[in-house]
């Protein structure tokens, strides 16, 4: 085999050093901070300045390399694989908020009320509490309190996200027959609809909060609502990004029909933010 | 900047960089396998020490030498050290350092990637061993780190959670380069039912890893909203339950069990055919019993929580499954036998090491069974006799599984052969010491000892010295381990390509040491 068709192997990788200090700094004075600690913040910001510059540099380094055709088929192989299973371990991850949300309706809050082996608890403890979803509790922990209806903002979302499902795949359509027009404006589409989708996720916060007295301390029904949109809206947010540094590639004329990783990529990752959608507006909100 | 890279690239003889950098830059596998190893070396010395004060603290009854909330902390970061410190970056160092050779590609698939796995384990045990000398001290609920107790921990607290994050986010990106890695980097002819039984159960651990870290992140995330962001997922009086967390956690818990024991199984499927000088004895159902092992760990969690009171459906369920991994187990152990069986056997180190994980992980094996039957398992529960049953499986099986591979491939990483005499000494000694530290735990915990007490019952006295001395014999024998690899990194006898007589494999077919780049060319598979 000759050399030019070896594996490629980088040299010298600096950044991710500078990425364990980054993330060191970031939560490290993100714990100070929840210790309690006036200074810490100004670490956390420094921690997260430094993974940013991190971001640039590393991803900056492998753009290089691939537009300068460093890379071939095999490595290609390598950086998919290692893209579905990250994926993978993102689906896991939202498996345990998911898994703890059917956990509280099916067990723990027909135990609370008295069900199976929740008799006694329910006779000495709460005797009054009776099981009905959403609910924030024997305690009536966090107040009075309003369901967030499916209806209004969430279906429109939903509507956003799987529309912003078909413009990315669109675009995708566009980038493989070598159409640009097609690709930029798809991916343009793709990541308007997204950030829309942020936006008005935190409108739906506000009207949470300041209309619903609906918190992240409302019972587990807050909880679990907060904990599970507000990861979710984290990833958006984190796959409108990757689609907009696609979008700005795209324009400087990166990618071609037969070498496009980083958009594949993106692409997946976006569609499986989607799907997650699904599942909370079908088990977070309408049901 | 990219194109001088490149160049360098199509230099075969592309040695490491000098000085300290090389360490903190390096993408090679052989260099981050070595820094997985000396780490994992490093922390098992840490928590070996806090092990020693604990059974400091246990030699005598009545308070002795520290307080019950240090004692606690000991506990509780002695574990957590030896498991996400010890075992684990150990096996991660033995993967790196083996694999690309064993499969017979150029490195592993995202050397990148790779650095950084590494590179964020220091930081994240210096944030853990860093609480310490916080407020409140560290944390000391125990590893399970059950709510609510844990939750009252002091400022120690979020810096244990975020250690716990990067260290997962570390094995996470370590177990995707392991699978990238087999997937795409063998050479052609190796397909997998031909790859060695190591790269086969490190395959299946890198999808357990991957599976359950992002749990236990999960899981670590909601007990820190739970004391911040007034959340109220492990609180009754908001609709929770801290059962909730048992669940979750142990849903990580038990498959990060197999994390810990796979690899080891891989290792001794190694060493015992080559000082046997046979093959492998039934390879295709070790490689479905492991399978097998690593879908039954997902489905007997709740077999860690039978006093929680749980529905009786559930303890059946989760008491019948657990049973059922003794088929798959007792599979590898019949074949381990059976490819010694008629074998011509010679008992150098590793295979000493080998043969006392089989006998000695057997015993932990059949202590599981009698844990995993629920009526019986509330006698056993919180006592000695579990502290026995999971420092059998983890010393004298993960343990003695990395010692074996230490002996077993140091030559080929170093070049020298380690001092046999010394060899065969240290394992006697451990071994003798090991089981005089932990056999005697059974009766203290069918006797009715509960763990993680400082204090005790003088009824307890005698086999808690034994246990005590044993521990201190067992530990100054790993201060011994540590001057046997220093010895043969700084020298010794020169070691051949092949090493040991039996020994089979593409790691047997480069020089000791192996060049910096392994197979710049793909090897050819027979």
């Amino acid at each position: 085999m000759s050399s030019e068709n070896a594996y490629y192997i980088p040299h010298d990788a600096k950044w991710p050093i500078v990425g364990s200090v980054g993330l060191t700094l970031l939560l490290g004075g993100f714990a100070s901070q929840l210790n309690g600690s006036t200074m810490a913040s100004n670490v956390m910001i420094v921690g997260f300045l430094v993974i940013v510059y991190m971001m640039f540099g590393w991803f900056g380094e492998v753009i290089d390399e691939s537009e300068s055709g460093t890379y071939k088929e095999v490595e290609g192989a390598s950086f998919r694989m290692g893209m579905v299973w990250f994926i993978f371990s993102e689906v896991m991850f939202f498996a345990v908020f998911f898994g703890a949300l059917y956990y509280i309706r099916i067990f723990s809050v027909p135990w609370l009320a008295g069900e199976g082996v929740g008799a006694s608890t329910n006779e000495y403890l709460w005797s009054s509490f009776e099981a009905v979803w959403p609910t924030n509790g024997p305690g009536d922990v966090g107040g009075e309190y309003e369901k967030m209806g499916a209806w209004g903002l969430p279906a429109i979302n939903t509507l956003l996200l799987l529309t912003s499902g078909v413009t990315c795949t669109w675009a995708h359509w566009g980038l493989v027959a070598n159409k640009r027009k097609q690709l930029i404006i798809g991916l343009a589409l793709t990541v308007t609809l997204g950030f829309i989708f942020v936006g008005l996720q935190a409108l739906e916060y506000s009207h949470g909060y300041h209309e619903l007295n609906l918190t992240l301390g409302t019972g587990v029904y807050g909880s679990t609502f907060y904990m599970l949109t507000g990861f979710h809206g984290f990833h958006v947010t984190v796959g409108a990004i990757m689609l907009t540094v696609m979008l700005v590639r795209s324009i400087k004329g990166h990618f071609t029909p037969e070498n496009h990783f980083a958009f594949e990529a993106a692409a997946w990752y976006w569609h499986f933010v989607d799907v997650v959608w699904l599942g909370l507006f079908i088990f977070v909100y309408w049901l | 900047m990219t194109t001088v890279t490149d160049t360098h690239d199509d230099h075969h003889d592309h040695g490491p960089a000098k000085g300290l950098m090389r360490w903190v830059t390096t993408t090679n596998h052989k260099d981050i396998g070595t820094l997985y190893l000396l780490f994992a070396l490093v922390m098992f010395m840490i928590g070996g020490a806090m092990a020693m004060v604990i059974r400091l603290e246990l030699f005598q009854p009545g308070m002795q030498f520290v307080d019950p909330g240090f004692f606690n902390q000991m506990t509780t970061v002695h574990a957590l050290v030896m498991i996400f410190g010890g075992v684990m970056p150990a096996f991660v160092g033995l993967a790196n350092w083996m694999l690309p050779i064993m499969i017979g590609g150029p490195d592993m698939a995202l050397p990148r990637m790779n650095n950084w796995s590494f590179w964020i384990l220091p930081f994240a045990f210096a944030m853990l061993l860093g609480t310490f000398f916080m407020d409140g001290g560290a944390p000391a609920g125990g590893w399970t780190i059950y709510p609510p107790l844990v939750l009252q921990g002091g400022n120690g607290f979020p810096f244990m959670i975020f250690a716990i994050h990067m260290m997962g986010i570390s094995s996470v990106m370590g177990a995707i380069n392991v699978i990238v890695t087999i997937l795409n980097m063998r050479a052609p002819g190796m397909t997998l039912m031909k790859m060695p039984l190591f790269v086969w159960t490190w395959f299946i651990t890198a999808y357990l890893l991957i599976a359950v870290m992002p749990v236990l992140a999960g899981a670590v995330t909601m007990l820190l909203t739970d004391k911040f962001f007034d959340t109220t997922f492990f609180n009754a009086a908001g609709g929770g339950d801290p059962v909730l967390f048992q669940h979750i956690f142990w849903f990580f818990g038990h498959p990060e069990v197999y994390i810990l024991i796979l690899p080891a199984f891989g290792v001794v499927s190694e060493i015992i055919p080559t000082f046997a000088r046979k093959p492998l004895f039934g390879y295709s159902s070790m490689v479905y019993a492991t399978s097998s092992i690593a879908f039954l760990s997902f489905i007997v969690w709740a077999h860690h929580m039978f006093t929680v009171g749980m529905p009786l459906q559930g303890e059946l369920f989760f008491m019948y499954a657990t049973m059922l991994i003794a088929v798959p187990t007792g599979v590898k152990v019949f074949n381990w036998i059976s490819t010694m069986w008629k074998g011509s056997m010679t008992f150098e180190t590793p295979m000493l090491f080998a043969i006392g994980f089989v006998i000695m992980f057997t015993i932990g094996g059949f202590s599981g069974l009698m844990l995993a039957i629920a009526p019986a398992d509330f006698q056993y529960h919180d006592t000695y006799f579990v502290v026995a049953h999971f420092h059998y499986v983890l010393v004298t099986g993960a343990i003695y599984s990395i010692m074996a591979a230490a002996y077993y491939w140091l030559p080929k990483w170093t070049g020298n052969m380690y001092n046999e005499t010394h060899g065969q000494w240290h394992f006697w000694i451990s071994t003798v010491s090991v089981n005089v530290l932990f056999f005697p735990q059974h009766f203290l915990g069918l006797a009715g000892m509960p763990r993680r007490i400082p204090d005790y019952a003088v009824q307890f006295a005698e086999f808690n010295m034994w246990s005590s001395i044993g521990g201190f014999v067992f530990g100054l024998s790993q201060v011994f381990f540590c001057y046997i690899v220093y010895k043969t990194i700084k020298g010794g006898e020169k070691a051949t390509d092949q090493v040991w007589e039996g020994a089979t494999g593409l790691e047997w077919t480069l020089p000791s040491p192996p060049p910096y780049h392994s197979f710049t060319e793909a090897p050819e598979i027979k």
